[in-house]
């Protein structure tokens, strides 16, 4: 019970350190290297090893955004299963609503009550 | 004798008064006891950053004004620019403040463009008093050129951080007791190939050290002429590229030279390589070394203020950055 | 003086970028994030009726929230200059980068600068998130149809 807190800032790290080196070494934007980590999540998804994962390190697999591509992968997997081909389309965003959603409403109530600062 | 983009003015035209507003932030700038007027609030309590811009840039235009005596009417051009997009900024103030206006466009570079270019109108008798000058404001930039404001992107030490800050300067055919325009140098756009936005120090070193060369060649001067001899805004790592390159063209001794925008923020490690923006080079310029000509500890000196010309739409096309930077030569008799 | 001369000149002096130390921020940074998730996950798991598989999405809808306050009171920009990636890629880096360029844009409207502007940054995220999901689906589908792999 309590590894799971160590795992999840070990691995939740470990990507992060994926994510720093493809800034510093690669040379990539942020927007580049956010959209390689989804891809290499949803990547992961397809072999079967992203869920794994997520039993292993909990929110360490789950808050990276590589999370994202698995669960846009899984969503559509799960519901090819039951569909075939009709389900790819479908069930993409099945599993991952709850971060676009809520990034979308916290965003639109964020406008009303801050605004940029610029301090340093 | 017509030399290629060199300039001489021999009525000297004197800048009689100058004006420079300043941000919150600019409170750490070393130099900020000699500005005239710093705001409280980022957008200057206007409600959107552009109109804070405007609102810097016309209190700065105000104050160098008011310390003649005149008002806008008196005026005969209004030569000012900024870096947002088609100038919004500047062409508002022209708007409120009614003098005749000409936008000036250099990027950073626009403080010294501007001042040659009244002190041409000058010197050709066509104008009694010019206003003259840039400014930048960091919000309306940076959301402009990098990401919002707010948006958590790591920056590295060569990155600069946009200035909030007008320097205006209110130029007339020769008085004594002000300092005077001597020369000055447009530069030629400069193309290394850089293609780093958050390195722009690296970018416009080399139009730096061209337009010294230039110069100094040009007007027949020496490097040892001057009291200081001070580019815009290089930053700490541009600054650094500047020397090596004015060493590499035999010039030995650099005791006199620094740089706007690596001293503005006092070398304060929060602001990376130091500052940037149009009016950072205006503010310094128009301020400190200002003042320093008055009191008579600077008798000469000779200012270089560089831009990048590069927009955001031609860095993620994949251009490189070219550069420029003019020179201005003032003295104090 | 040509190009490479002058860009060995600029790489002899530029500072390289400091990896260790950036990798080290980002290590912690992020590992922090994803500990302070994971006990937002158990505290879902705990009081209400979640498991471990579904405590996903209130925890993330958690850290939003948090991304939302941290990025409003100018506080994610800093965690973001000390962490890096370390900052950006955990889900609350997505919400920052949703949540900034909206209040950034708030100034052109609800319309055309709050709803145009939200995903700038984030969109090419949701576009490849979406477009490697559909690929990678459809080429196991197809594996599993023509009895090569199995879901």
């Amino acid at each position: 019970m309590f590894s799971i807190y160590i795992t999840a800032f070990v691995v939740g790290g470990l990507i992060c350190v994926i994510g720093q080196l493809l800034f510093d070494v690669a040379k990539l934007t942020p927007a580049h290297t956010l959209c390689t980590l989804v891809v290499i999540g949803s990547i992961l998804d397809g072999f079967g090893l992203y869920e794994p994962l997520i039993d292993f390190a909990g929110t360490g697999a789950t808050i990276p955004i590589t999370s994202f591509g698995n669960a846009l992968t899984h969503g559509a997997l799960a519901e090819a299963e039951k569909h075939g081909f009709i389900g790819v389309l479908t069930g993409m965003f099945e599993v991952t609503s709850s971060g676009i959603s809520a990034a979308i409403l916290f965003a639109f109530i964020a406008v009303f009550l801050f605004k940029p600062k610029g301090d340093v | 004798m017509v030399k290629k983009g060199l300039l001489t003015f021999p009525s000297l035209p004197s800048i009689v008064a100058t004006g420079v507003t300043a941000g919150p932030l600019e409170k750490k700038s070393p130099f900020h006891s000699h500005f005239d007027k710093i705001y409280d609030d980022e957008s200057c309590d206007a409600k959107t950053n552009e109109h804070g811009h405007a609102k810097l840039m016309e209190d700065a235009c105000m104050i160098a004004l008011s310390k003649l005596g005149k008002v806008p009417s008196d005026a005969d051009f209004f030569l000012v620019g900024d870096l947002v997009n088609q100038m919004t900024p500047s062409n508002f103030t022209a708007t409120s403040i009614g003098i005749p206006y000409i936008g000036v466009f250099a990027a950073c570079a626009t403080s010294v463009s501007s001042m040659l270019l009244a002190a041409l109108l000058t010197e050709s008798g066509m104008s009694q008093l010019t206003i003259a000058g840039s400014a930048s404001q960091h919000n309306a930039i940076e959301r402009q050129f990098r990401y919002p404001i707010e948006y958590g992107a790591q920056k590295g030490e060569t990155a600069q951080w946009t200035a909030t800050a007008a320097g205006i300067a209110a130029i007339t055919p020769h008085r004594n007791g002000v300092p005077s325009i001597v020369c000055g140098t447009f530069g030629k756009a400069v193309d290394m190939g850089m293609t780093d936005p958050l390195n722009m120090g690296a970018a416009m070193a080399p139009a730096a050290a061209d337009t010294l060369k230039r110069h100094l060649e040009g007007h027949n001067k020496q490097v040892s002429d001057y009291d200081c001899i001070m580019t815009g805004d290089l930053g700490k790592n541009g600054f650094a590229i500047f020397i090596k390159l004015v060493q590499n063209q035999g010039i030995t001794n650099i005791d006199n030279f620094s740089d706007a925008g690596m001293e503005f923020y006092g070398k304060n490690p929060d602001f990376m390589a130091g500052a940037s923006g149009a009016g950072c080079s205006a503010a310094v310029y128009l301020s400190e070394v200002y003042a320093k000509l008055l009191s008579k500890e600077y008798k000469k000196v000779l200012l270089i203020a560089t831009g990048a010309l590069l927009s955001p739409m031609s860095f993620q096309q994949g251009d490189t950055i070219p550069s420029i930077a003019h020179a201005i030569e003032l003295t104090m008799k | 003086m040509d190009k490479e001369k002058y860009a060995k000149i600029e790489q002899s002096i530029t500072p390289t970028t400091p990896i260790l130390k950036n990798v080290f921020r980002a290590f912690i940074t992020g590992g922090t994030i994803c500990l302070i998730a994971q006990f937002i996950a158990v505290f879902y798991m705990t009081f209400f009726n979640f498991t471990e598989r579904t405590a996903s999405n209130p925890t993330v809808a958690t850290m939003i929230f948090i991304s939302m306050l941290l990025t409003g009171f100018g506080l994610y920009k800093k965690i973001g200059q000390f962490g890096g990636a370390g900052g950006a890629v955990p889900i609350t880096g997505f919400g920052n980068a949703v949540i900034s360029a909206a209040i950034e844009h708030k100034t052109e409207g609800y319309v055309l600068g709050v709803g145009g502007n939200m995903f700038k940054l984030a969109g090419s995220v949701i576009l490849f998130g979406v477009f490697s999901a559909f690929l990678v689906a459809l080429v196991k589908t197809i594996l599993v149809k023509l009895g090569v792999a199995t879901w």
